[in-house]
C-alpha cells in the first residue's frame, strides 16, 4: 500500500530541510499519513507495544550497564549493588528482568495474530521472514542476558546451551571451545556474552526497522485477510486513528507490566538464580527461561543429541518457510473453518511443550502398572505435532478445505461485523 | 477481538485451562521435590505489605545471635538496618551494633593491616574467611543468608517451615550420623541441626519467645535483607497503578471519541 506524499512543509525551515534530508517526510508518510485498513482490532496494538518493549529493554540495559561488572567474582554482587545502593536500581532492574518477559509475551500474541490471520502470505513474505529474524534475534540476547547475573541457573543454562553445539559432529567439540574462550563456562564466557547482549538489541532495532519498512510497502494485512480496494473507503489515516487505539492498547499492557515489576517480580524468574553460581554444584533441575520452554521440551524430547539439537533449531526455522507451506489462498482464520481449528490446536500444543519444558522429563503424569505416561512421551507426541502442524497440515488444509465466502471489501467487513450484532 | 464459533472456542479454552492450569500452580521448579511448606499469611505480602518493624528487629536479634553463628549475609551493611523501610534502628544504635565487630582493615600509610571497631558502611560480618571453611569446620558449606529468602521456591514459607520442622525421623528412615532429619528440606536429610530451642533468644519486648515465633521473626528479617526495597516498591508500585488505569480510561474515551467519525 505504498502511497503518494501527501507532506507539505509547514514553513521555510521545513522547506529547506525538506530538499535536503527530507526526514519530517518519512516520519509523516510513514507514522502520521499512513493508510491503515480500518478494520484493524486489538491484536494489532502489539505491533507498537513490541516498539515500547525494545525500547524501554535498552535504556534500562544501557543504565544496568554503568553498574554492571562482567567477570564472575563480581557479577552477582554487582547486580545485588545495582538492587541495593544505587538510586532506584531495583526499580531498573526488575522493569529490565521482567521486560524481557513482557517483551515474549507480546511476541508471542504477535507472532500467533499472524498465523491466525494468514499475515504472512503473499505479498507479506519477507515481512514475516524479518519478524522470525527479529525473534531470532531476541531469543539470543534473552539467553545471553540470563547468563549476566551469573546465578546457578545462568551458569548452568549457559553450560547446557553451549553444550548443544558440542553434539555437531566433527567440528563441535572445537566449536564449543571456541564459543565458551576457555575449556569451561567461566570469565571469557561471561565476557563476551556481555559484549553480545548490548550488541544484540541494536542488531534488533536494526532489523525491526527494515521490518517497518516492508510493512510500508505491502501494508497491513488486517481481520478479513482481503487487501484494500478502495483506500478512502477502507482506510483511515495512522495519525489519529491507529495512534490512539496502540496508545490504549500500550496503557492497558503496561498495566500487566506493572503489576509483575511492583507486586511480584520474581514470580516469572527461578529461586536459583538467587544462588551465586557454583561449578560444582548442579541444581536438581535445569530449565531456562519460561519463553523458552517450548523449544527446550523439544530438545529433551528427542533420545539422540545431535537429533533434539537440529530438532530444535528445525522447530523455528520452519518458520522461515511458512509462507510456502501453506497452501491456502485465504488469509484470514475467519473464512477457514478447519485451520481456524487446528490454529486453536497447535496453540495449545505450543503451550503443552512450555509445560513439558519445565517439568522433570520423568515425572508420570497417567501412571500405568509400575511406569506410565510420562513428561518425555507427552513432549514426544507435542513435538510430532508441532512439526506435523507445519509439513503436513498448512499444505493440506488449504487444499481439502472450503473457505467461507470472503467480504466483498474491508469496508464491507466493518458493516458486516455491525449487522452480526444487532 | 479473535472471531470464533462457540463451539471451537469453548473447547479450545477448556484444553487451555486443562494444561495452562497446571503451569501456573507448579512452576517449573528447579529445587527438586519436597514437601509443601506451611502456607502462612506475612505482613509484607499483598499490594499494600510492609514489614512488621517489631519483627524485623526480633529477627535480627535472632539472626545475630543465632543464624550469624555459622552464617554470612555479606550483601548487608549495618548502615542498612537504619534505612527507611527495614528494622529502621536508630543512628547511635547502628553504630553502636557495628561497633561489637572487629574489621580488618587497611593497609595504613607504613603498608601495615590494622584493626578497627566496625562501622556503620561496614558488611555483616562472615563467621567464616570462605566456604571451604566453613565447609571444613561443619560438614557442609552453609548458604549466605543474604537474598535466601528469594532462593529457594515459596521462600519465606519454606524457611519459617525448615526452622520449625526438625523432628525425629520417622521409622526405618535411616539417618547419618552428624546429619539431622527434618520435614521440609528436599531428602529430608541435612547437615545443620535444629538451631532453635524453646526461650532461646531473648526478647525486650515481651514477645513469647517460642520456636515458631523465632523463625517467624527471622524469617521476616531474611525477607528484608533479601528485598530492602519492598516498601518503596509497593508504595510506587500503587501510585503507578492509579496513574496507568486513569491514563487508560482516558486514552479509551480519547480513542472512542477519534473512532466516533468512523464507525
Amino acid at each position: 500500500m505504498s502511497h503518494q506524499s501527501t507532506y507539505t512543509p509547514g514553513n521555510g525551515f521545513a522547506r529547506w530541510m525538506d530538499e535536503r534530508l527530507p526526514i519530517m517526510r518519512l516520519v509523516n508518510d510513514s507514522f502520521v499519513d499512513y493508510p491503515v485498513p480500518r478494520n484493524l482490532n486489538y491484536w494489532w496494538t502489539f505491533g507498537a507495544i513490541l516498539s515500547f518493549c525494545l525500547a524501554v529493554q535498552i535504556v534500562t540495559g544501557i543504565v544496568l550497564a554503568m553498574h554492571y561488572v562482567p567477570t564472575t567474582e563480581l557479577a552477582f554482587a554487582s547486580v545485588e549493588h545495582i538492587m541495593r545502593d544505587v538510586n532506584y536500581g531495583w526499580l531498573i532492574r526488575y522493569v529490565h528482568s521482567n521486560g524481557a518477559s513482557m517483551f515474549f509475551i507480546a511476541v508471542y500474541i504477535h507472532m500467533f495474530r499472524g498465523l491466525y490471520y494468514g499475515s504472512y502470505k503473499a505479498p507479506r513474505e519477507v515481512l514475516w521472514i524479518l519478524g522470525v529474524l527479529i525473534y531470532l534475534l531476541m531469543m539470543a540476547t534473552a539467553f545471553f542476558g540470563y547468563v549476566l547475573p551469573w546465578g546457578q541457573m545462568s551458569f548452568w543454562g549457559a553450560t547446557v546451551i553451549t553444550n548443544l553445539f558440542g553434539a555437531i559432529p566433527l567440528v563441535g567439540e572445537a566449536l564449543r571451545t571456541w564459543l565458551w574462550g576457555d575449556f569451561a563456562v567461566g570469565d571469557p564466557t561471561l565476557n563476551r556474552f556481555f559484549s553480545l547482549h548490548y550488541l544484540f538489541p541494536f542488531l534488533i532495532a536494526g532489523v525491526v526497522i527494515l521490518h517497518v519498512w516492508a510493512l510500508h510497502v505491502t501494508g497491513q494485512n488486517n481481520p478479513a485477510g482481503i487487501e484494500v480496494k478502495d483506500p478512502k473507503k477502507d482506510t483511515v489515516a495512522f495519525t489519529p486513528y491507529a495512534t490512539m487505539k496502540d496508545a490504549f492498547g500500550l496503557a492497558v499492557f503496561m498495566i500487566l507490566f506493572a503489576y509483575f515489576v511492583f507486586f511480584n517480580p520474581n514470580a516469572l524468574g527461578e529461586p536459583d538464580n538467587y544462588i551465586v553460581a557454583d561449578p560444582l554444584v548442579t541444581p536438581a533441575h535445569i530449565v531456562p527461561e519460561w519463553y523458552l520452554l517450548p523449544f527446550y521440551a523439544i530438545l529433551r524430547a528427542v533420545p539422540d543429541k545431535l537429533g533434539g539439537v537440529v530438532l530444535m533449531f528445525g522447530a523455528i526455522a520452519i518458520l522461515f518457510v511458512l509462507p510456502w507451506l501453506d497452501t491456502s489462498k485465504v488469509r484470514s482464520a475467519r473464512f477457514r473453518p478447519l485451520y481456524k481449528q487446528f490454529f486453536w490446536i497447535f496453540v495449545v500444543v505450543c503451550i503443552g511443550l512450555g509445560y513439558c519444558g519445565g517439568q522433570s522429563p520423568d515425572k508420570i503424569l497417567i501412571p500405568v502398572g509400575a511406569g506410565g505416561f510420562d513428561v518425555t512421551d507427552l513432549s514426544r507426541i507435542l513435538t510430532i505435532y508441532y512439526f506435523l502442524h507445519f509439513l503436513v497440515l498448512f499444505p493440506v488444509l488449504g487444499l481439502i478445505e472450503k473457505p467461507k465466502p470472503l467480504p466483498e471489501s474491508i469496508a464491507a467487513s466493518v458493516l458486516g461485523d455491525k449487522s452480526d450484532k444487532s | 477481538m479473535i472471531q470464533f464459533s462457540r463451539k471451537t472456542g469453548f473447547l479450545a479454552l477448556a484444553a487451555a485451562a486443562a494444561i495452562g492450569l497446571p503451569l501456573l500452580a507448579q512452576p517449573a521448579s528447579a529445587a527438586g521435590d519436597a514437601v509443601k511448606p506451611i502456607q502462612s499469611e506475612w505482613s509484607f505480602q499483598g499490594v499494600f505489605g510492609t514489614y512488621d518493624r517489631d519483627a524485623l528487629r526480633r529477627g535480627y536479634k535472632v539472626y545475630k545471635e543465632v543464624c550469624a553463628a555459622c552464617h554470612s549475609a555479606e550483601l548487608v551493611r549495618f548502615r542498612n538496618l537504619m534505612e527507611p523501610g527495614g528494622p529502621e534502628f536508630s543512628e547511635g544504635q547502628v553504630k553502636a551494633l557495628a561497633a561489637d565487630i572487629v574489621v580488618i582493615d587497611g593497609p595504613d600509610d607504613r603498608g601495615e593491616m590494622f584493626e578497627r571497631p566496625g562501622e556503620p558502611k561496614d558488611r555483616f560480618p562472615s563467621p567464616y574467611p570462605n566456604s571451604q571453611a566453613a565447609a571444613a569446620a561443619m560438614g557442609a558449606p552453609a548458604p549466605d543468608l543474604s537474598v535466601i529468602a528469594k532462593a529457594r521456591p515459596d521462600g519465606v514459607n519454606y524457611l519459617h517451615s525448615l526452622l520449625v520442622g526438625y523432628t525425629e525421623a520417622p521409622e526405618g528412615f535411616d539417618v547419618l550420623e552428624g546429619l539431622h532429619y527434618n520435614t521440609y528440606f528436599p531428602g529430608h536429610v541435612l547437615a545443620m541441626p535444629a538451631p532453635l530451642a524453646d526461650g532461646q533468644v531473648e526478647y525486650e519486648d515481651g514477645t513469647p519467645n517460642t520456636v515458631d515465633q523465632m523463625a517467624r521473626d527471622v524469617t521476616n528479617f531474611l525477607m528484608w535483607t533479601a528485598e530492602p526495597k519492598l516498601e518503596q516498591r509497593h508504595r510506587l508500585g500503587f501510585q503507578v497503578m492509579i496513574y496507568l488505569v486513569l491514563l487508560s480510561g482516558f486514552l479509551w474515551f480519547a480513542m472512542r471519541k477519534v473512532w466516533s467519525d468512523q464507525h
